[in-house]
């Protein structure tokens, strides 16, 4: 055997640690959640009660499963268009200079760690949308459903505007990316043949990359889903019925923050671990999909 | 331009390696003089374990007591695996978990209460409140201030027209565990619907994460009401509810009325080694005693050779730390929030730790 073949067979085993590991965690996590679906049966994907006291234990992991699409749906509904802005901003519109520092900035947003967006969203960020968004939205429109519930700031918008927050950086960053790859080819052809700015951006580059766009915006799907102690901090946490999402400013839960709330206390004699570990595989799956999905479209493009 | 590059490095580099060494060399040489005793468990006795750890530590500098503030389920489920010395719980052990933990030993090591805060803007005065209407409270029954059962219990406070917010405890917690025994205990209603345990399906009300979560959401929140500890609301300036107990008494959680509740009930208790499934301090009799009261047990193994790595030495100094713990160890309690026990309750955990042994042999004979 040479330097070579000895090499390929070390690199070959470590690259497959990481799949070896994927594959073990999906066997565990089958493992642990399969007692708790052999008693609830399907009912545990599609019910909402949530008992863990020995005696009355029931689990139903709907509203979580439900809250965590919510949340990650206006996190993106509203994280999106803002990453877009900036993506656009920075490569067809500012200098060089201020591309550089902004760029720095938005990376820095990345770097804070997710506790920290927690706790200012919680004893800042909160406040504001309830006096500034949910009591008006209330006042005036608390008869349609989405807006009934008495606004406490402690709720899935909250929790989806601060997720909202936290993908801006992974989406306007990749968007900055996939919009720099644009040949100057068709810009110059768009110019040439007599179109502004306004026509080079919607005809030129978003048209060329939209795919690399919705990679990007799949990758902060990704995030979201997985996001677990800011939210935790600022949804309210219900659990069970009360979880379910009837209302933007509803509290509610999401399967992270159920998992990183109950999971410590948890009965090890009971179902009740096994339901929380049902839940983290229900959440991996959801990851996996999305960031497949994200994966599969970004490197269509690249090709 | 490369060679010189890295030569500039070569002192971060040796620096760095030097600074490996004296931690592995720090690794090798602390095992052959000290003894490492690990516990893991309730966060609610954290602050009191890690208190005893560092005092032991004057008393007995060759030993460390490394606990993990895990959690209560945490600390069972360690415990039972059998992979720390001690566990740590806020709930006695159930029937499935005793038998999984056969020769298990409850060693109560301190008491703590839990009460109701609340935010009531302009209203200075200690209210009064029932468990009965605490439980419908958190029941989604009475719904506001004005509600004719909170003023009939407050005939000289005006209550606000306004709706209450309820909080609770989103994560599993021992404070859940001692506050929704409590409402079992006085309210059939939530006893059927919702029960006791570490986390509940709450028909109502916001979760915030620890007892600094649900204080400061009644900080910010108006008329909002939520359970805390005792030891966390003294430590904060919290303001409580007197709460009617079963003498029918309106009491507030002082030290001495906490003390009551577990001297009251001091005789009817097990033996350590017996199961405390049934114990409950929640709504005692006594004229003074407050009605929200909970022990926390230290939890140990009665022949402690069952243990891997457990040697006679180790088992020595742990059975002399637990007597520490439940005499001189409770001079420590009042400062940090917690209530020290009272004499009774002493003496029942002398007899239990005097039943621990190892290898069939009493490790507290002399004392």
């Amino acid at each position: 055997m040479n330097e070579d073949e000895v090499f390929y067979l070390f690199s070959l085993a470590v690259a497959s640690i990481s799949l070896l590991l994927l594959a073990l965690i999906l066997v565990v996590l089958v493992q642990y959640t399969l007692p708790v679906i052999k008693e609830m049966g399907f009912d545990y994907f599609i019910t909402s009660s949530w008992n863990p006291v020995f005696g009355k234990e029931k689990y139903g992991i709907l509203p979580y499963f439900l809250g965590t699409v919510l949340t990650s749906f206006i996190a993106v509904l509203v994280g999106v268009p803002i990453s877009f802005g900036i993506a656009l901003f920075l490569t067809e519109y500012s200098n060089k200079t201020l591309k550089k520092y902004l760029s720095i900035m938005i990376d820095l947003l990345a770097a804070i760690p997710s506790v920290i967006y927690g706790l200012w969203g919680f004893f800042v960020f909160r406040n504001f949308i309830l006096d500034y968004i949910e009591k008006p939205l209330h006042n005036y429109f608390g008869k349609i459903s989405i807006f009934s519930a008495t606004p406490t700031g402690l709720d899935f918008l909250s929790g989806g505007l601060i997720l909202a927050i936290m993908i801006i950086p992974i989406v306007s960053s990749v968007t900055r990316e996939v919009l720099e790859l644009v040949p100057t080819e068709i810009k110059e052809g768009i110019y040439a043949i007599g179109g502004n700015r306004y026509d080079v951006i919607v005809y030129g580059s978003i048209r060329y990359s939209k795919n690399g766009i919705l990679g990007a915006i799949l990758l902060g799907l990704g995030r979201a889903v997985g996001e677990t102690m800011a939210v935790s901090m600022v949804i309210g946490n219900a659990t069970g019925e009360n979880a379910l999402p009837r209302s933007l400013f509803s509290a509610g839960q999401t399967l992270s923050s159920l998992i990183a709330n109950e999971f410590n206390e948890a009965n090890p004699t009971s179902l009740h671990p096994n339901a929380l570990v049902g839940a983290g595989l229900v959440l991996l799956m959801m990851a996996i999909v999305v960031n497949l999905g994200a994966r599969a479209i970004v490197s269509k493009y690249k090709r | 331009m490369k060679r010189r590059s890295i030569a500039k490095k070569l002192p971060t580099y040796l620096l760095f390696s030097l600074l490996i060494l004296v931690y592995a060399l720090y690794l090798v040489i602390l095992p052959s003089s000290t003894l490492v005793i690990n516990g893991a468990g309730s966060t609610f006795v954290y602050p009191l374990i890690s208190k005893w750890s560092s005092e032991y530590r004057k008393i007995d500098p060759s030993m460390i007591i490394n606990y993990q503030s895990i959690g209560s389920g945490g600390g069972i489920r360690l415990f039972i695996n059998k992979t720390v010395d001690f566990g740590a719980s806020d709930a006695p052990l159930n029937k499935q978990q005793m038998e999984v933990a056969k020769g298990v030993i409850h060693i109560p090591e301190t008491l703590g209460a839990v009460v109701m805060s609340y935010n009531l803007p302009n209203i200075n005065l200690i209210i009064n409140l029932t468990g009965e209407v605490i439980a419908d409270i958190y029941l989604g029954k009475i719904t506001r201030w004005s509600d004719k059962r909170i003023t009939e219990l407050n005939p000289g406070i005006k209550m606000p027209d306004e709706k209450i917010v309820v909080i609770h405890r989103a994560e599993g917690s021992g404070t859940t565990y001692v506050f929704t025994d409590y409402l079992s205990r006085v309210n059939n209603e939530w006893k059927s619907l919702v029960g006791r345990g570490t986390s509940v399906q709450w028909p109502t009300g916001l979760g915030a994460v620890g007892s600094e979560g649900v204080a400061s959401l009644i900080n910010q929140i108006k008329f909002s009401i939520g359970y805390i500890e005792l030891s966390y609301a003294l430590q904060t300036n919290m303001t409580y509810a007197a709460i009617r107990n079963q003498y029918g008494k309106f009491v507030v959680p002082a030290p001495e009325n906490v003390k009551q509740a577990a001297s009251n009930l001091a005789r009817s208790l097990p033996k350590g080694n017996e199961s405390w499934e049934n114990v409950s301090l929640v709504d005692a009799p006594g004229e003074n005693a407050y009605p929200i009261v909970s022990f926390s047990y230290i939890l140990v193994y009665e022949e402690l050779s069952l243990l891997p790595g457990m040697n006679e030495r180790k088992a020595k100094d742990l059975v002399n730390f637990l007597w520490w713990c439940v005499h001189e160890g409770q001079n420590y309690s009042l400062s940090l929030g917690y209530v020290p026990l009272p004499p009774e309750v002493v003496r029942i955990n002398e007899e239990s730790i005097r039943m621990i042994k190892f290898k069939g042999i009493s490790l507290m004979g002399g004392d």
